[in-house]
């Protein structure tokens, strides 16, 4: 394995991460915007509960993908900067205005600011998962084409295409998904229920999506469709992603709803890999490719030994963290946050 | 607008909103968990109470810097690529360190704000501890990555391209450790004024209430002492400059000609056409003295520079004054409450002083930015000091007005917002501030 695998291994792997913990904090916007029926306000008010301690935790593991992409594959940042600017800067907009939004309604409590800014945290939580799928969408797409030097050569709106579209309403829908098998856990009784129905509708919109754009991709991102049907691991790959969402699926209907995180998540973290097996060697298909952009060796080497002296920090960090918010403990006390009395 | 122009306005923004949110990042912690101490240690409510509203701003101005931030760093490869593709091999170790370092403070953050009923008061009291620590130690990193931008090493240029590449070397450039210190204490320094200034206000209107003398005692030393070094770690860093950016001290300084025993100007506003600066107070061999701690030390001019390596002499110039004068105006002040202090063995909350620390608050934000501003205008044309031009770093993308406007509209939208927020939710709702009436 070589060290520039190893990076792309590492940024990979903080996406599936990202969209795991980040991706279902967005999820939680949704549900806000969404929130519906005579449990509403309940509804509304496990949202904020559950991604109030942790989103800015979440949150990081994007900038650790950015950090990576920038002195691990510089050429591989300045090429996406630059052919992805519009979406990207629209992300921007999504990512400040929901974790602004999200703070500002927190801590205005019976203030008349307070609806406005939910309606902005929700909304926004809309915004970043489809910009951010259709950034995923484009790179594999084929569409955005870069000079040797790094001069972008396609169009500035290359990017909007029926498959980058597709793959950013699976990422609202797969984030949705997450978020509702998550607060599920978090609920009892008739809030449980609710989530639970979410869950359910949520994973029917994955497939749906899902499928669109693999029918999208026979045309628009043939080097995806490729991945998706013709390469070895194709139809084990499938098959286990196919397994999670059954027994997601099946554990929601069965109320197991620790098991229904379980798969829930794993059917996400597939769905995020097999995008990046199907379309590995390239960072941007089909001019930038993980070797081509790669650092200088001494970087890429330097950078492993600061990743892995990081995660000795972080992990027992993290693990803490998510201990003392969504171990058991959170049952027990049940009560909002300390902060806010 | 030229692109290039719209391209430097916008980061500009960014990073003048960000730092901001990024300085009361590193020094708020480190106030919370003082007040958190003096609950441990006093078991007085009000220190609990103080802890606990800090904390509250803390929570807003903390998620305010996260997401602003992300929009730096993404920035830097939207509107700067050519700078990344080139630089991101070299600094971006510190970048990487400055990414488990903000792990750190967001994880301890959540654990302090909403984990104080579900974890031991010492794992409570440690959690602060670690946002304080890991907030400076984010700071420390990004600043690292500015200072090789000024001091350039860890690599040779060859033909343009970067060979040789030693990240370790890039990482500690000349002059770290000057720029780093400095940086802090201003995050300190700023930080503690302005949350000094706004209780000072209050006290004035109520001048017994426990609630703002809790807070004046806990912030204030903090104030006191990082004003008070500041102005000694400028004095390192302008020696440091005057020994690697020469022609950055020159124009800081409004200095056209070179010659022994150069005079200090204060004020005066330096003409680059005719190479003189007029207006200016000049006190004989003082810069000389200043920068090379002797007076008949020679220092360059920026005639002995080719101009098309010059920053703007104006600018920078100005920006320089404006850094240096709210500076010693606080570390005076710093030492009259200093000097108060220690002769009545108490908080002194005399009207006047009140007032000053009213009228200074915003003081310590103000040279900070100005200070920000010397470095980034100081290091022009370059972005990369005598490697890469600011010209030859930007995107190729056009119509960048238009992210200029629409992020413009939304630092608007978010800094009132934060402004409108402290003010009901933190200040006005805090038991001394029922004084303060019906204000807005």
């Amino acid at each position: 394995m070589t060290t520039a695998l190893a990076l792309g291994a590492v940024a990979l792997a903080s996406l599936v991460v990202y969209a795991l913990l980040g991706g279902a904090d967005y999820g939680g916007g949704i549900w806000d915007l969404l929130a519906s029926g005579p449990r509403k306000v309940a509804q509304r008010d496990l949202v904020e509960r559950a991604i109030g301690p942790i989103w800015e935790a979440n949150h990081v593991w994007l900038i650790l993908v950015v950090v990576v992409l920038f002195t691990g594959f510089p050429a591989a940042f300045g090429a996406i900067s630059t052919t992805l600017f519009v979406p990207i800067t629209l992300l921007l907009f999504g990512i400040v205005l929901r974790g602004a939004a999200f703070t500002f309604r927190a801590y205005a409590d019976g203030d008349a600011l307070q609806a406005r800014w939910g309606l902005v945290f929700s909304a926004s939580s809309v915004l970043a998962p489809l910009t951010l799928g259709a950034v995923v969408g484009a790179l594999a797409s084929g569409r955005l084409r870069v000079a040797p030097d790094g001069t972008p050569r396609s169009d500035p709106m290359a990017w909007l295409t029926p498959f980058s579209a597709s793959t950013g309403l699976l990422a609202a829908a797969l984030f949705a998904f997450l978020a509702a098998a998550y607060l599920a856990v978090e609920a009892d009784g008739d809030l449980r229920r609710d989530f639970r129905a979410r869950a359910g509708a949520a994973g029917a919109a994955v497939f749906a999506a899902a499928l669109l754009a693999a029918v999208l991709s026979w045309r628009e991102a043939p080097l995806v469709f490729e991945g998706l049907t013709a390469r070895p691991w194709s139809l084990p790959l499938h098959l286990a992603t196919g397994a999670a969402a059954l027994l997601a699926f099946w554990a929601l209907w069965t109320d197991r709803v620790r098991a229904a995180r379980f798969f829930a998540a794993a059917q996400a973290a597939l769905i995020v890999v097999g995008w990046g097996a199907a379309q590995y060697p390239f960072l941007v298909v089909p001019d930038v490719t993980l070797a081509g952009a790669a650092a200088p060796a001494r970087t890429q080497v330097l950078l492993l030994w600061a990743l892995g002296a990081g995660a000795l920090t972080l992990i027992p960090s993290l693990w803490l963290l998510f201990r003392v918010f969504k171990g058991p403990l959170l049952r027990a006390s049940g009560a909002g946050p300390g902060q806010r009395g | 607008m030229p692109d290039l122009l719209a391209a430097r306005w916008l980061f500009g923004l960014s990073l003048a909103f960000h730092i901001v949110f990024a300085a009361v990042g590193v020094a708020m912690p480190l106030l919370m968990v003082l007040a958190e101490w003096r609950w441990r240690r006093t078991g007085a409510a009000v220190y609990l109470d103080l802890s606990r509203r800090w904390a509250k701003g803390v929570a807003i101005l903390f998620a305010v810097g996260a997401v602003s931030g992300t929009v730096i760093s993404f920035e830097l490869g939207l509107l700067w690529p050519r700078f990344m593709a080139f630089a991101g091999p070299i600094i971006g170790m510190p970048f990487s360190l400055e990414g488990f370092a903000f792990f750190a403070e967001a994880i301890f953050l959540g654990l302090f704000l909403y984990g104080r009923e579900r974890i031991s008061p010492r794992l409570h009291f440690l959690s602060g501890v670690l946002v304080a620590l890991s907030g400076a130690l984010s700071a420390f990193f990004v600043t690292l990555a500015n200072v090789w931008m000024n001091h350039p090493a860890g690599f040779d240029l060859v033909l343009g391209r970067a060979e040789a590449v030693d990240p370790l070397v890039a990482m500690f450039p000349a002059g770290w450790a000057e720029q780093v210190v400095h940086v802090l204490i201003s995050s300190y320094a700023a930080t503690a004024v302005a949350v000094a200034g706004i209780h000072a206000w209050f006290l004035r209107r109520a001048p017994t209430d426990p609630f703002h003398r809790a807070a004046l005692g806990v912030v204030l030393p903090v104030a006191v002492l990082a004003s008070l070094l500041q102005p000694v770690s400028g004095d390192f860093s302008a020696r440091r400059i005057a020994g690697t950016q020469p022609v950055k001290l020159a124009a800081l300084e409004g200095h056209f000609h070179t010659g022994r025993y150069a005079p200090l100007r204060l004020g005066g506003l330096p003409d680059a056409a005719t190479a003189e600066t007029r207006w200016a107070l000049e006190l004989p061999a003082g810069l000389s003295l200043l920068a090379f701690h002797d007076p008949g030390a020679e220092v360059k001019g920026l005639l002995d520079f080719p101009r098309d390596t010059w920053p703007d002499p104006l600018k920078v110039h100005l920006a320089f004054q404006v850094m240096v004068g709210l500076g010693t105006a606080l570390a005076a002040l710093s030492a009259a409450v200093l000097l108060l202090w220690w002769r009545r063995r108490a908080l002194p909350v005399d009207r006047w002083l009140l007032g000053a620390l009213v009228l200074a608050a915003p003081a310590g934000f103000l040279a900070l930015e100005a200070g920000w501003l010397v470095t980034e205008w100081g290091r022009q044309p370059f972005t990369i000091w005598g490697v890469m031009r600011t010209a030859d770093a930007v995107t190729p993308v056009s119509s960048l007005t238009v992210p200029l406007v629409a992020f413009a509209a939304l630092y608007v939208l978010l800094g009132t917002t934060v402004a409108v927020l402290l003010w009901r939710q933190i200040l006005h709702a805090a038991p001394g501030a029922r004084h303060a009436g019906e204000q807005p």
